[in-house]
């Protein structure tokens, strides 16, 4: 599972400083991430993603003159229990601003946004390294609609998107290196998810990162920053941070004047590897924030506060902490049952169901994730599975009692997530029970011991553990029906038993 | 068809109830005035014949069941063109929103439908509200009932000129710097803009939000009282609405004994008209004989007023009127094939040279490193302003003094002075930015030649206290006889 790889990765910690030829890296990340609220942020509207273009519309979030925004109660929850679960202040009161700029994707013309009291200040994230990436802010806004420009000569606008609700996250510039960036993500992304407030699904847009890298040499103040957008896995935020530090280098290490870094913005080309610049600082935006008139100031009160501190659920550390302490988890494995809620909850359930957390884990991690068909997605994933909890839980029982072998629960469950039927069914019908019959076994076994009188000579010598290798000739020979366990007993008994 | 006379709002509706008349009647009179105004006023838009006349039958139809009728059955009444009726063209009198149907309706504009009132027409304005005068509208100049060469005021230039004309019992206007007084103190008319918040703006398409309310027109303040108490209470749709539901209507002090009007010094400048002076002081003095007593009170930051509102109200409209990009509604210009091309194509001919002034304002203000020197002085002097009523209030219970420094002026006179044209509002924009509830009513008439020009007195009141400031209007419309009184050309329509 990518959390845990990345986990491992970060064991490191400050990045070395030779690695950039001395040069230090200066990163910060913008995260913005779609709130799961029923209705958007100013409107009744219901999104959901790859609906009709322009079906998930009204007055409101098509900007009809006259009509006015509401805010969505259910986005504010969000938002604070997203700034609760990351540790940040909440503002007793805040309030929303106009960002203005023109887009054709934009229909009032301007973004209901926060300027300067956003809902959330400070928190942030430590990283397995003990390194922590402070956040500066996370505010609530509105999305944009889409521009489409590739569908023929005119650009289409779908504004289904328009009004959706995004908590946007910026982070000081507390990241070091792109592993460091990786990291800070998964972990982001695992905190929202447990928090239940987005479903930070990168492929459907619903968590977008851009990132800020300048470069500095040590000792010296920092650089012009260059941003970086069109990231659409943690990955390729890895990568274009890596390309963008190497590019940084060359053009100061270049002492060629005609190359300079600029401060712009620049886009990610994943395919080729390189970023492109978008647009230059001659034509930064002034925004022209002002007070939104049309919302009041939101008041947060403590009853309210205090509601969705408790509809937070357990944070990822506080699970993977409890799977180890109390479930006998491994830090490894507790760390792979913990990357989404859902997985997490599946797990559970299944544990509690078989009795045995351990290999509820093991099958769950070794049969489960491993076959996943999109391991970007453990959450949404799992719960498309033909497979519940429960399902697992009695093939499990299976295999504790003996009934199967493990290969043998193996070739069940692959062929339960085909079909969806229970375990004892199809293991009847795959003619998997084990075969316990001593008379079969012995038969087998007696045929197996000949001709192996190195093995015999061994065994009676005391090295029991020389008979495992004719177990596998028995397996064989029952077409993997036999209980390895009964062989064992067979062979040695037929060893003790010659003259 | 008879145009017969017009009835007034509480008048009106209760002969309906009483069965004396008809909706359909009354729509059909109503429209036939309209017809015969139209050249002389320019006062309308459109007019939605099909949807009255409909409207007006169905109403009948269950008065004839013996089905109960709302408090504003059958009556007719005109709406401005910034306001939305589903499927009825509202643009604004712009270009840029040339055949814009609303697909909705607005909050105001539900209630009144659901007390049984009839818009038969949009009228006309200065364009998003932006003018004096009415002569900013893309579709021609609205004339004054009382002297059609000159202005009756704006920016709810054709929504006054319909009342006073006797085509409509009554008509709403929006009110975000005096755009409803002032053209009411032009054409003798009781306007009242309530205190912000009071009537929901949803479905007003908004020139400056945080000034915007809907204010209606009518002959009497109680005909005013009555149609504003409907369109109040809190719209869910509209969160700075306010929370508490419709008000109610306070008796009228039969005796004004105890009343403590204040009279601020401020509000009768060296430059106001000397017969404007002399009206409203006579005003003054025979609501004094009533029992009133007259307390001079000051605003010290009246001066800046002006100033003040000309930077947060077009900061706002800037953003605003962001959205008429010809992307989604109103006529595209595509320019040379690019967006930035369309956009500005399509906004340097759909606006007027008043809203892009405006416009062009407001961006500046809240520019980077303009917006503390202008937008962010400007709230604190607004809450300087409001702070000044605030001390006055603890004076007296009212303020009172003219609503306009001038009676009706003549059309082009102007036009060509900006700031000029702006100076029409200064008694009226100090109560827009407090967000105070404010009314306007005739209370005289000075000689313009062969003319006579109504005047306008009006009364302030403090914050939510819009049943005092409309009892006291009340009371002096029982004290006094100029509103009763006809502009020329509603007489002679109703001849």
């Amino acid at each position: 599972m990518s959390a845990t790889q990345s986990t491992t990765a970060s064991a490191a910690t400050a990045p070395d400083p030779a690695r950039w030829k001395g040069w230090i890296p200066v990163i910060g990340l913008e995260v913005h991430c779609q709130l799961r609220t029923r209705t958007k942020l100013f409107c009744g509207c219901e999104y959901r993603f790859g609906a009709e273009p322009n079906t998930r519309t009204c007055a409101v979030c098509t900007a009809q003159p006259g009509a006015l925004p509401v805010l969505n109660r259910e986005a504010l929850a969000y938002a604070i229990r997203a700034g609760l679960a990351l540790g940040a202040d909440i503002a007793p009161w805040s309030k929303f601003d106009r960002k203005n700029y023109f887009y054709c994707d934009l229909p009032k013309g301007y973004q209901i946004s926060q300027f300067d009291r956003p809902f959330c200040t400070g928190g942030g994230i430590t990283l397995e390294s003990g390194h922590r990436i402070r956040l500066t802010r996370i505010h609530l806004e509105e999305d944009a609609g889409k521009a489409i420009h590739d569908r023929g000569a005119h650009t289409l606008v779908d504004l289904n998107r328009a009004g959706v609700p995004l908590i946007e996250s910026v982070t000081e510039a507390d990241v070091r290196s792109p592993e460091e960036a990786h990291e800070y993500l998964e972990r982001l992304k695992e905190i929202l998810l447990h928090a239940g407030v987005s479903d930070c699904d990168m492929e459907k847009g619903s968590l977008r990162v851009d990132v800020n890298v300048s470069i500095h040499r040590p000792g010296e103040g920092w650089r012009k920053r260059v941003e970086l957008k069109n990231l659409n896995s943690f990955r390729n935020v890895a990568a274009a941070i890596e390309h963008e530090i190497a590019r940084q280098i060359a053009i100061y290490e270049s002492n060629d004047p005609s190359q300079q870094v600029v401060q712009e913005t620049r886009l990610y080309d994943a395919q080729a590897g390189v970023t492109r610049s978008m647009r230059g600082k001659e034509e930064a935006h002034d925004y022209r924030y002002f007070p939104e008139p049309d919302l009041l100031p939101v008041q947060i009160d403590a009853a309210f506060l205090a509601e969705q501190r408790e509809k937070l659920g357990e944070s990822p550390t506080a699970l993977r902490e409890r799977y180890q302490r109390e479930l006998g988890l491994s830090a490894y494995d507790a760390g792979v049952l913990t990357a989404s809620p859902a997985v997490s909850r599946w797990f559970e359930e299944c544990a509690k169901l078989c009795g045995s957390p351990k290999d509820a884990a093991n099958w769950i991690q070794n049969e489960i994730l491993r076959g996943l068909s999109n391991e970007q997605r453990p959450a949404a994933a799992i719960a498309e599975l033909r497979v519940t909890p429960a399902g697992l839980a009695q093939l499990i029982g299976l295999v504790q009692k003996g009934t199967l072998n493990v290969p043998g629960g193996r070739q069940v469950l692959r062929a339960m997530l085909e079909t969806g039927k229970d375990a004892a069914v199809l293991v009847r019908e795959l003619g998997l029970e084990q075969v316990s019959d001593t008379g079969a076994l012995e038969q087998w076994c007696r045929e197996a011991l000949v001709g192996k009188d190195k093995v015999i000579a061994d065994v009676k010598a005391g090295k029991e553990k020389a008979i495992g290798a004719l177990v596998g000739p028995v397996m064989k020979a029952s077409k993997g029906a036999a209980n390895p366990q009964v062989v064992t007993e067979i062979l040695l008994r037929l060893v003790r038993e010659l003259p | 068809m008879s145009a017969a006379p017009l009835k007034g709002v509480v008048e009106g509706a209760a002969a309906l109830r009483a069965g004396r008349t008809s909706a359909l009647a009354e729509a059909e009179r109503a429209l036939e005035r309209l017809e015969r105004t139209r050249g002389a006023l320019n006062a309308v838009l459109a007019v939605d014949r099909a949807g009255a006349l409909e409207r007006a039958r169905a109403l009948d139809a269950r008065r004839a069941r013996g089905e109960a009728l709302g408090e504003l059955a059958g009556v007719p009444f005109a709406l401005k063109a910034n306001m939305c009726l589903s499927g009825v063209e509202a643009n604004c009198a712009s270009r840029v929103l040339a055949g814009y149907a609303p697909p909705y309706t607005a909050t105001f504009v539900q209630r009144l439908l659901d007390a049984g009132a009839n818009p038969i027409a949009i009228a006309n304005m200065d364009e998003f509200a932006m003018g004096s005068s009415g002569e900013n509208s893309a579709y021609g100049t609205t004339k004054n009932p009382w002297d059609v060469a000159r202005t009756p005021g704006g920016s709810s230039s054709g929504s006054a000129a319909l009342v006073a004309a006797g085509v409509v019992p009554f008509a709403l206007g929006s009110d975000t710097g005096g755009s409803v007084r002032q053209p009411a103190a032009l054409t003798n008319l009781a306007g009242y803009k309530p205190t912000y918040g009071r009537i929901s703006r949803y479905g007003l398409i908004a020139f400056a939000s945080s000034l915007d309310q809907v204010s209606p027109f009518a002959r009497s303040v109680a005909d005013v009282e009555l149609v504003t108490r409907v369109m109040s209470g809190h719209d869910e749709r509209d969160t700075t609405s306010l929370p508490e539901p419709a008000f109610a209507a306070e008796p009228e002090p039969a005796a004004l004994a105890g009343l403590r009007i204040g009279v601020p010094r401020e509000y009768f400048p060296a430059t106001l008209d000397a017969a404007v002076r002399a009206r409203c002081e006579a005003a003054l003095a025979e609501l004094e004989r009533g029992g009133a007593r007259l307390v001079p009170v000051s605003l010290p930051h009246s001066e800046h007023a002006i100033a003040t509102y000309y930077v947060v109200a077009t900061a706002e409209a800037s953003s605003n009127l962001a959205r008429y990009d010809g992307v989604r509604y109103g006529p595209r210009r595509d320019g040379d094939g690019s967006l930035q091309s369309m956009y500005a194509a399509t906004r340097a001919q759909g606006f007027g040279d008043e809203v892009k002034r405006r416009i062009l304002l407001g961006t500046y203000v809240l520019s980077s490193g303009y917006y503390d020197a202008w937008y962010r002085r400007a709230l604190k002097v607004r809450t300087l302003l409001l702070r000044d009523f605030e001390r006055a209030f603890e004076r007296c219970d009212i303020v009172a003094g003219p609503t306009s420094p001038t009676a009706a002026f003549k059309l082009g006179e102007k036009t060509d002075d900006p700031v000029a044209m702006y100076l029409s509002d200064v008694l009226t924009v100090p109560a827009s930015l407090a967000g105070l509830p404010a009314l306007s009513l005739p209370c005289g008439f000075l000689d313009a030649g062969s003319n006579r020009l109504p005047v306008g007195l009006q009364l302030i009141g403090p914050a939510r206290a819009d049943a005092r400031v409309l009892a006291l209007g009340r009371r002096y419309q029982q004290l006094s006889s100029f509103h009763t009184e006809l502009s020329p050309l509603a007489r002679e329509v109703a001849a």
